[in-house]
């Protein structure tokens, strides 16, 4: 599904990926761990098309697309998603609208007709009692004024109503308690299919007890350095970084 | 450039007057001295240094001192942008009142007094004469002297005593010529005690010539009264557009001013709103839209004259291309207005690195005891925001849209005609799309 082939790229001219390369089929659930600054983030803005990252080379491929060529919102509706880590909030454009352009958007790119109202509201309704979502949250304007963890519930919400074929989790842990913990981690487990593809990125294995990655990937200085099983997530947990880097550097 | 006016009016002072509501006569010579003396307005001067106005009164521009009619039948030829409002309709054609009305507007309550200046100067010559120019007769401005000078007639409304208009008033202006043509008028509007009104006053161009108008309203909102005043503009790029409007609010009185200016050439905005009696309250609001090379100077000034009254300001622009904005809040406190609150916000965005905005917020406080605030930005779209939409699959020219909407939407709350906050909600889309229905004149505008 995705295939990213020795790819380096650079913020305000200093390279951040410096050879990554990194195979995701559909089915399967990939977590990307390491320690901070190592790029993480990075490669999650480069595959979604952030225009303050410059591909300097390299190539990711999605379904056979050369995805490198396509705006973030081609992107989107090629089907690649990004929870954000730190959801932006939109005053003045409210979830209701936001929501229906971009299902229309996608609708359009697929040539279907727009969504008809009803459908749209019954639609929303669905996905919000899958992540638990509070009813009034969507009358709000996108993100203005929620919490860090309906932040985190808002975007797993965005991703049930655009069910993508790849999404990329940045860091959805951070700042949540355990119970929102284990909404987000349901909310994903229920939009898995063998037909789509998870990457969670996450510093603690705390995730990974909810959401069971099938592969485990280190990214250090730009680059994987290290993959594995699931065990290979424990074994962080219990170790560090540090002798992934003393490897590395040997 | 003066020269040739002062010349104009002391070979035409007899026609002039001649075909000019009486009321406007008595100040006239008073008001062409002080012309003489001030002069059209320059960028010198501090509350005209953002608007250069020396090229749009070089025009050589026709004027129509004999009041002959123009050859246009504004019900046919018309199409306004904002149809569907259920409204008392009326049509001013350059500076003449359209005679022939709608017969919907029979329909007024009893008192009501929707006419012509001369009309209205003709029939109730004390009325007119208590009000007119007690605002604009004492100020130091070269447009307002000049417009006390030319004007000849203009828009007169009498809401009485305790009267509520069933359906707001609608006032289009229409500047239709076949040479560069200059218009001015005189507006007065007079809100009783207790009544309760709304205008809404729409300004449109309809030929392919140059256009001044010069256009002074003077408003008197009395004890209790209820007044909303939304100014619309849009007319194409060859027109200069000055307008001033004064607004004199009596005790516990209540307005809302919102001047929007969709589309234009060079507007100049001149709005003072005076709380002389407690307890008032006034919204004094606007926006912009703005490109290719336009020029919009909203002056705002609100005088909190007497104590425990509220005001509160809202301007917001967007400026693309090589257009500039201008805009300006004086708030004046005196020594007694204990105990106002008064608040004011201008927030802007420059679509393009040409575009300029100037803001200025001017307090003068006398009073120790107020709450004030104000508050100036001028800024980009949100890149963060814009990535965000554009990540869930909206294109960027839409997520650009969806942002400036958002960016408009509080100044549109300000209006109170639903019909109307719905239409303009439309016409703002149009415009940031850059579909803007054109009125004829505007084929030179794309």
């Amino acid at each position: 599904m995705l295939v990213i082939k020795n790819l380096h790229a650079n913020i305000d001219g200093k390279e951040i990926l410096k050879g990554l390369s990194l195979t995701i089929n559909k089915g399967e659930i990939h977590a990307i761990m390491g320690p901070n600054g190592s790029g993480k983030s990075t490669l999650s803005s480069v595959i979604t098309g952030h225009p303050a990252f410059e591909v300097t080379h390299g190539t990711i491929e999605f379904n056979g697309t050369d995805l490198l060529e396509l705006a973030p919102e081609e992107r989107a509706n090629e089907g690649i998603f990004l929870s954000f880590q730190y959801p932006v909030e939109i005053p003045g454009v409210s979830m209701v609208n936001f929501m229906r352009s971009a299902i229309n958007e996608q609708r359009k790119y697929r040539n279907e007709p727009a969504i008809s109202a009803t459908d749209f509201l019954r639609l929303m309704r669905e996905k919000k009692e899958l992540v638990e979502m509070d009813s009034k949250l969507t009358n709000r304007a996108v993100n203005e004024g929620f919490s860090g963890g309906e932040k985190k519930k808002n975007e797993i919400f965005q991703m049930a109503m655009l069910e993508p074929k790849l999404a990329i989790l940045d860091e959805t842990d951070s700042g949540l308690d355990i119970d929102a913990l284990r909404i987000v981690a349901n909310g994903v487990n229920k939009l898995k299919s063998p037909e789509n593809a998870t990457v969670v990125i996450t510093h603690y294995q705390r995730l990974l007890d909810y959401i069971t990655p099938d592969f485990v990937h280190v990214l250090y200085d730009g680059k994987i350095v290290k993959s594995g099983g699931k065990e290979l997530a424990l074994e962080l947990e219990a170790r560090g970084y540090d002798w992934i880097k003393q490897e590395v550097e040997a | 450039m003066e020269q040739q006016y002062i010349d104009l009016y002391k070979a035409h002072r007899g026609m002039i007057k001649e075909h000019a509501a009486a009321v406007m006569n008595a100040s006239r010579d008073e008001a062409f001295a002080r012309f003489a003396r001030l002069g059209f307005p320059t960028t010198k001067i501090e509350n005209y240094k953002y608007t250069e106005l020396k090229p749009s009164l070089e025009v050589d521009y026709g004027l129509n001192f004999r009041r002959l009619d123009f050859p246009v039948d504004p019900y046919q030829a018309f199409q306004c942008d904002v149809p569907g409002i259920d409204s008392f309709l009326y049509f001013v054609v350059n500076d003449g009142f359209y005679p022939e009305t709608d017969d919907r507007n029979k329909e007024l309550p009893e008192g009501v007094i929707i006419c012509s200046m001369k009309e209205a100067s003709e029939k109730y010559p004390e009325l007119v004469a208590t009000y007119y120019g007690k605002q604009s007769g004492k100020k130091d401005d070269g447009l307002v002297a000049f417009n006390g000078a030319f004007a000849q007639d203009g828009f007169f409304m009498y809401v009485p005593k305790n009267v509520e208009l069933p359906r707001p008033v609608q006032l289009i202006n229409i500047m239709r010529s076949d040479v560069d043509f200059m218009a001015n008028s005189h507006d007065l509007i007079i809100i009783e005690e207790n009544a309760k009104a709304q205008l809404l006053v729409c300004d449109h161009t309809q030929d392919d010539v140059r256009f001044l108008a010069n256009r002074v309203t003077e408003v008197f909102v009395g004890e209790y009264a209820t007044y909303d005043h939304y100014k619309l503009e849009n007319t194409h790029n060859r027109m200069t557009n000055l307008m001033t409007l004064l607004i004199d609010q009596q005790a516990s009185s209540n307005v809302i001013s919102n001047v929007i200016t969709l589309h234009n050439g060079v507007t100049r905005n001149t709005i003072e709103v005076a709380l002389n009696g407690k307890h008032c309250e006034t919204e004094v609001c606007g926006m912009v839209i703005a490109d290719k090379n336009q020029t919009v100077d909203n002056f705002t000034s609100v005088l909190h004259n007497m104590p425990e009254c509220h005001s509160d300001e809202l301007f917001k622009y967007v400026l693309d291309d090589v257009s500039k904005g201008a805009f300006t809040g004086r708030l004046f406190v005196e020594k007694d207005a204990q105990k106002t609150r008064a608040y004011q916000t201008n927030r802007n965005i420059l679509l393009h690195p040409s575009a300029k905005m100037r803001t200025k917020p001017q307090l003068e406080i006398f009073a120790d005891d107020v709450k004030c605030s104000h508050g100036a930005t001028i800024g980009q779209l949100d890149d963060n925001a814009l990535f965000y939409m554009r990540s869930r699959g909206i294109p960027y020219n839409e997520a650009r849209l969806l942002l400036m909407n958002a960016f408009m939407a509080d100044v549109l709350e300000y209006i109170r005609i639903f019909a109307l906050r719905d239409r303009m909600k439309m016409l703002v889309e149009k415009r940031l799309r850059g579909e803007l229905s054109k009125c004829e004149g505007c084929v030179i505008c794309q």
